[in-house]
């Protein structure tokens, strides 16, 4: 099948690339980009592992052809960190409240939670764990996960964070 | 996994899309939000050679109150359903439900058309557009014509749909103003299908029910327009019995499937139960 030439703004940098009109957008970030912090878990629109940002909004990207994509703006987990390369209030949180174990649902969780806190920059706990159950997360619980975008949004709100007791 | 091949169309109006599957034929397929389409190739179960995705057509986007229509063109996604203040306010029952459908992400790309429109007797809009006597606007080479929700399912994939033809907008009316909904949904988890759904929209005068409307979702091949279970409760004040006529009366034209959600007999028993906790819901909200 004829490849089609497709451009795209990734991470805030123009890219280009040719996709055979059914390869996944997961599959055009990871192999064309090379850009494999966006994970592929379930491959079944399940799992969230793959979630990036597309235009604003927070896609599984092994249910998007990399040419519907085209002309759009993509953010990944790679486009996370500040411009001086240190880590955003996202990232600081999952490190500070262990919102990970064995990492692999990370990008997607933090892709998701970035479009979550763009909308509701103060979302309660129920409004987090209905944000993120299009996420599966294995190893934690989810708990420390909560706990690391209630880190974010209060860093961001430049409030004080207060982990509830237990 | 990786889907078959087939080539992708991206027309910009809708002659243009109704041109281009008049012209391909039946291997093609309309692309929408893609989450109940996609998946269906990456396992091979659908084949087509051709794509014709909708994604930019600006003319399908869209809710706009007309009088006392709601008018929802057929690419508006559940999360711009569920961002709309117009359909919070005029029809709250789609509000609720929406957000009963799937996850956020699937939300962020899944249409209020694709829903209606792929005839899958586990989605849930098509329940609330016969509860609500919706009607859907079909397009085809030769123009368009208007069909209503309660007609439009056929059986499982099977819809009024004519080949060629695309569903371009949902129209709604407006129901009365302090009138009762629920839309109660049981799933086995966030994001799944329902293992039995049942939608009210009703209204009361006086605490005794006036106008009722109760629709039934994956309890057979398509959406359910239980008519003999609103009959049941009509001109009553919702008490145990006429709620029960009601269940009884669903029940008997459920025909679920035995799957992994649970055997029939299971399948119907809640069916009978989210009626009445739907009923109830509705009743409470009525004033």
């Amino acid at each position: 099948m004829a490849k089609t030439h497709i451009t795209m703004k990734v991470n805030g940098a123009e890219v280009e690339g040719l996709a055979e009109p059914r390869m996944l957008l997961v599959h055009f970030l990871r192999e064309t980009l090379q850009l494999t912090g966006t994970h592929i878990g379930c491959e079944t629109t399940h799992c969230g592992a793959c979630t990036v940002d597309l235009d604003g909004k927070s896609v599984k990207s092994c249910t998007v052809f990399a040419v519907q994509a085209d002309g759009s703006e993509i953010t990944t987990v790679e486009g996370m960190a500040n411009a001086d390369g240190t880590l955003s209030a996202l990232q600081e949180g999952f490190r500070m409240m262990h919102g990970l174990q064995c990492g692999f649902c990370t990008p997607g969780m933090i892709m998701r939670a970035h479009r979550l806190l763009k909308e509701n920059p103060t979302p309660s706990e129920a409004e987090i764990r209905s944000g993120i159950s299009g996420n599966l997360c294995r190893c934690t619980g989810y708990q420390n996960i909560v706990k690391a975008i209630q880190y974010a949004s209060a860093k961001i709100n430049g409030t004080e964070f207060v982990e509830a007791a237990e | 996994m990786i889907p078959g091949s087939f080539s992708y169309h991206r027309p910009t109006t809708v002659a243009d899309a109704v041109k281009l599957l008049a012209s391909l034929g039946e291997e093609a397929r309309p692309l929408a939000g893609g989450h109940s389409l996609v998946p269906m190739m990456k396992l091979r179960l659908a084949t087509p050679e051709h794509l014709v995705d909708l994604g930019r057509i600006a003319s399908l986007k869209g809710i706009r109150r007309q009088g006392d229509r709601l008018e929802i063109g057929a690419m508006t996604t559940q999360h711009e359903l569920l961002a709309s203040k117009e359909v919070a306010d005029a029809v709250p029952i789609l509000h609720e439900a929406a957000l009963l459908i799937a996850d956020p992400q699937v939300r962020y790309l899944g249409t209020i058309g694709g829903n209606v429109a792929n005839g899958d007797p586990g989605n849930d809009l098509p329940a609330i557009m016969m509860a609500l006597s919706a009607s859907y606007t079909l397009t085809g080479a030769k123009g368009s014509r208007e069909v209503a929700a309660r007609d439009f399912y056929q059986g499982a994939y099977f819809t009024a749909l004519e080949p060629g033809e695309l569903l371009t907008a949902v129209s709604i009316p407006v129901p009365p103003t302090g009138h009762g909904y629920a839309y109660e949904k049981l799933k086995r988890k966030v994001g799944d299908y329902a293992t039995a759904a049942a939608a009210v929209v009703l209204t009361k005068k006086g605490g005794v029910v006036e106008n009722c409307a109760i629709t039934l979702t994956n309890l057979a091949e398509t959406a359910l327009f239980a008519e003999a279970a609103a009959k049941a409760v009509i001109g009553t004040r919702l008490e145990p019995a006429a709620l029960n006529a009601a269940a009884a009366a669903a029940q008997a034209v459920m025909s679920p499937a035995s799957d992994a959600r649970g055997p029939a007999e299971y399948r119907k028993h809640v069916g009978g139960v989210m009626v009445t906790r739907a009923l109830t819901r509705a009743a409470a909200r009525a004033t």
